[in-house]
């Protein structure tokens, strides 16, 4: 009789593990086909040319991305330079002065942003940005990914900036500090590492992003550095490289694919070293 | 003999928790006073509210006076931030700065109140370590992570970190309680040093650390004041009978 039961509850056991076990095994192949499909395939197209050569025309060899490269940290760096103070300072916002009825309204409203299409928020910089100015820019698609990481930035410097534990601040207020300086010199700084991981995290999301970019930062097949003109990025590339007939191109596309994984896989190392270091919380 | 501190009527609660009730005594310049009495009897909530930190805590409010050189600290003139610079406190659980080094975390005070001369931040930062007694085994890791230290250490550092900022008073909540008996001398070696200079305010569990080290004593029991006296008188002669079982340790 026990040892009926002893089996039944082995067999179980067994079970449950080899099923979350083959899971696992199969979320990791998944990744690892896409990585070893995209490095197989884009590996060929990628040498020194790729990373500082200007598209050609199909049929013409030897041509490369570095204006959709240049163009990629234009844009991200744009979205970032809105993001960052907005995201980190409604995150203060939050988890200092966040003891009123206004804060869980802001709190809903960048979990609604955060769960928002891509697409729609392309659409939005294109009526807010694009119309206005009359042209497709690099600031319209900056605009655009910036929209799509301030929830994520401003939700994960509320948490982080939470988890600063209260005898922190005491201990500088008790020192005679005012305390917008508690915030900046001791509650961010003590969380800095962990804001860092969010915006790395946030880069890292919208750096793969093209439905957004498609109307706003356009495109473009020089290599350009105005924030007020189109401009070429990676994703927006990709789509129309591997959507072309031309087998050229398509080989192109992998080889931007592939360059970008690394760029997204690099934003997420980077954000687990923040994570780790000493001064971590 | 002048009043550093006169405190008058106060009361103290947590939401509707009454923590500290109709307090009143007087805590004398150059003096070093003792705060005893059983666990939860409201010491941390006594000294807390000398240096306006008790308001920090969520539904925390007071009422009544606290007199620093004859001003009221709770006069709505009066700012917390320059209150909380003349009367510093070493809390009961040290909380030095975790991403900041042994350096910086004394430094903190310091740098925050607008002072930027390296040399000068520099010797502020060695002499309150030193008096602090914790020069000899912290001097070779300065920039090294203050969390890296032990918590009698970190209770060191608090305290350097306090007198870094030369407040005119400091509240010290059981700066000894994670300390052993060498530090702890040192540290009641330091308090006869610097009263001189300064006003101290101890919260102790360590009888025999109170009449060690205090001029006068206050006994509290469930958040009221029941005694308070010069040391010895209380420790020779306590006017209450619940003072006396308290010290005499036959207190349930
Ligand atoms: N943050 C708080 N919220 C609600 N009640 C509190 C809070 N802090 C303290 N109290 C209550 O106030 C009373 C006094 O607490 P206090 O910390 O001042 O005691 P204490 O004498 O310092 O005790 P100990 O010797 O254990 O440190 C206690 O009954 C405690 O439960
Ligand atoms: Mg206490």
């Amino acid at each position: 009789m026990k040892s009926l039961r002893y089996f039944k509850r082995r067999t179980i056991n067994n079970t449950i593990f080899f099923l979350s076990y083959a899971s696992a095994v199969i979320g990791v192949a998944i990744l690892l086909l896409i990585l070893l499909y995209t490095v197989i395939k884009g590996a060929s197209a990628i040498n020194l040319d790729f990373f500082i050569k200007l598209p050609r025309p199909t049929g013409v060899p030897g041509g490369g991305i570095a204006n959709a490269l240049v163009g990629t940290f234009m844009v991200v760096g744009i979205a970032s330079a809105i993001a960052i103070p907005v995201g980190v300072m409604a995150g203060i916002y939050l988890s200092e002065f966040g003891n009123n009825k206004f804060a869980p309204f802001i709190r809903y409203l960048a979990d609604v942003l955060n769960s928002i299409p891509s697409i729609v928020t392309g659409v939005v910089a294109y009526v807010f940005v694009v119309l206005p100015m009359h042209r497709f820019s690099a600031l319209a698609g900056g605009v655009a990914l910036s929209i799509m990481m301030i929830p994520i930035i401003t939700r994960t410097s509320e948490e982080l900036i939470r988890m600063v534990p209260d005898t922190i601040r005491e201990a500088a207020l008790a020192l005679g500090t005012p305390q917008w300086k508690v915030i900046i010199f001791i509650v961010l700084r003590t969380a800095a590492a962990g804001i860092a991981t969010g915006v790395m995290l946030a880069v890292a999301r919208v750096g793969g992003e093209t439905a957004p970019l498609l109307f706003t930062a356009f495109n473009n097949s020089f290599m350009s550095v105005r924030p007020d003109q189109p401009i070429s990025t990676m994703t927006v590339l990709i789509y129309n490289y591997a959507s072309s007939p031309y087998a050229d191109w398509n080989a192109m596309a992998w080889g931007a694919a592939f360059v970008l994984i690394v760029i997204v896989l690099i934003a997420n190392i980077v954000s687990k070293i923040f994570t780790k270091t000493k001064y971590a919380l | 003999m002048t009043k550093k501190l006169i405190i008058e009527h106060l009361n103290a609660w947590f939401g509707s928790v009454q923590a500290l009730k109709d307090i009143n005594l007087n805590i004398e310049e150059n003096s070093v006073t003792a705060v005893i009495g059983p666990s939860g009897c409201g010491k941390t909530t006594f000294v807390r509210c000398l240096n306006r930190i008790h308001e920090v805590v969520d539904n925390a409010r007071i009422s009544g006076k606290v007199l620093l050189d004859g001003e009221d600290i709770y006069a709505s003139t009066s700012d917390p931030v320059l209150v909380r610079r003349r009367i510093g406190m070493v809390f009961q659980k040290p909380n030095p700065f975790p991403t900041m080094s042994i350096f910086d975390n004394v430094a903190a005070g310091i740098r925050l109140n607008g002072i930027k001369k390296k040399n000068e931040i520099a010797d502020a930062v060695e002499r309150s370590i030193k008096m602090a007694a914790l020069w000899d085994e912290v001097k070779d890791k300065l920039y090294k992570s203050a969390t890296a230290l032990s918590g009698g250490q970190q209770q060191r550092l608090c305290i350097a970190r306090t007198i870094a900022v030369e407040p005119e008073v400091i509240l010290m909540d059981e700066p000894a309680s994670a300390l052993d008996p060498i530090s702890t001398a040192h540290i009641e070696e330091l308090m006869q040093q610097i009263k001189d200079k300064y006003t101290i305010v101890i919260v102790t569990h360590n009888m025999q650390q109170a009449a060690r080290v205090s001029d006068y004593t206050g006994f509290f029991l469930l958040g009221e004041l029941i005694e308070f006296s010069k040391t010895p008188d209380m420790f020779t002669n306590p006017g209450d009978k619940r003072t006396e079982d308290y010290i005499t340790g036959r207190f349930g």
